[in-house]
């Protein structure tokens, strides 16, 4: 096994001082490592929350670690908790003042379909409401549930066909 | 000076003679059932001295369909000086479901009626505001009643089809 030559000089040390890639994956890229949340916290699994996202889980290691309280900042709107008829239209403002592009997380097994709750007071899943991204099941989620679940959402991220400034619109 | 819990319901039976319909204890505490018209009088003499309970716990419904009376009214009172607790309970009939508010005696009766009259559907004579405490504006029906239809929702705004997303 021969050793790998690269020249300490350029991009990262990268041989030959350039990388190839397409506009698509690099705002991808981008995109993946700088979502910025908006946590929608109605109830118990708002402790996992804040268990996440505070040191001991920590998702600033994802690049997810600044947290905008306006929906109008937010990439990733994280609906942590039961929704109810009642606070359906509240959510669903929420949603529609966010700037594209957006992803939404249902976490928890109330936000992802009503939970123990089947009953006249609350939304059978907020996927009635609003397009969901990324699924997170448990009453509430361990914390490794949800940092698989984001990290999945990143990959979903990096793959989708990116609309940017220049970009043909559909 | 120490008021012993049978002397409670003894002096009520005496009293209110022909107004008590039965007395039963569990677990230590007493339950007196009224009949409903007598209420704010029972009430008001057990909120005076020498009993002063000042404390209303809770206040709820309980609804026993296909019964006579279909509502069961439930007050739970406490006393603070005397160190008593008593459960009151009247019924009230499923064509008329009223009884007297007692938010003039006891001030937090006022959101509790408010949120028995929203579930239950029960009116209170002489609240100062009985609307919906819960539910929304535009909810038909009182969802704790037992014929409330166990899937009936009434959302506010649009559900998305499940072929839409």
């Amino acid at each position: 096994m021969g050793e790998v030559k690269t020249e300490k000089k350029g991009l990262g040390g990268m041989a030959g001082g350039f990388i190839t890639t397409s506009l698509n994956a690099m705002i991808g890229w981008g995109r993946k490592y700088s979502l910025f949340q908006y946590p929608f916290i109605t109830a118990c699994c708002g402790m996992e929350y804040m268990s996440v996202a505070c040191a001991h889980y920590d998702l600033d290691r994802f690049g997810m670690g600044w947290t905008r309280f306006s929906p109008r900042q937010a990439d990733m709107l994280l609906v942590v908790g039961t929704i109810t008829h009642k606070e359906a239209p509240v959510l669903k403002t929420v949603y529609d003042q966010m700037t594209e592009p957006k992803w939404v997380v249902a976490f928890g097994a109330c936000a992802v379909s009503g939970g123990i709750y089947d009953n006249y007071a609350v939304v059978q899943g907020i996927d009635n409401i609003i397009p969901v991204d990324v699924y997170i099941p448990g009453c509430p989620p361990r914390p490794e549930t949800v940092l698989d679940a984001l990290i999945k959402l990143q990959k979903k991220v990096q793959k989708e066909g990116h609309e940017w400034r220049f970009s043909k619109k559909k | 000076m120490a008021i012993q819990q049978e002397k409670v319901v003894q002096d009520l039976k005496e009293r209110f003679v022909e107004k008590i319909k039965e007395v039963s204890a569990h677990f230590g505490d007493d339950t007196v059932v009224i009949e409903r018209d007598s209420l704010l009088d029972i009430i008001k003499f057990l909120k005076a001295e020498p009993y002063d309970f000042a404390m209303l716990l809770d206040l709820t419904c309980v609804d026993y369909m296909g019964q006579p009376d279909r509502f069961e009214m439930v007050y739970h009172l406490f006393s603070l000086s005397k160190n008593l607790r008593l459960r009151i309970k009247t019924r009230l009939p499923g064509k008329d479901p009223s009884v007297e508010s007692l938010t003039p005696v006891w001030k937090n009766a006022n959101w509790l009626e408010r949120e028995a009259y929203d579930m239950f559907g029960v009116r209170f004579n002489g609240h100062p505001y009985l609307k919906r405490l819960f539910m929304y504006d535009g909810f038909e029906g009182h969802p704790l009643r037992k014929n409330y239809p166990l899937r009936r929702r009434q959302p506010i705004i649009r559900m998305r089809k499940q072929d839409d997303i």
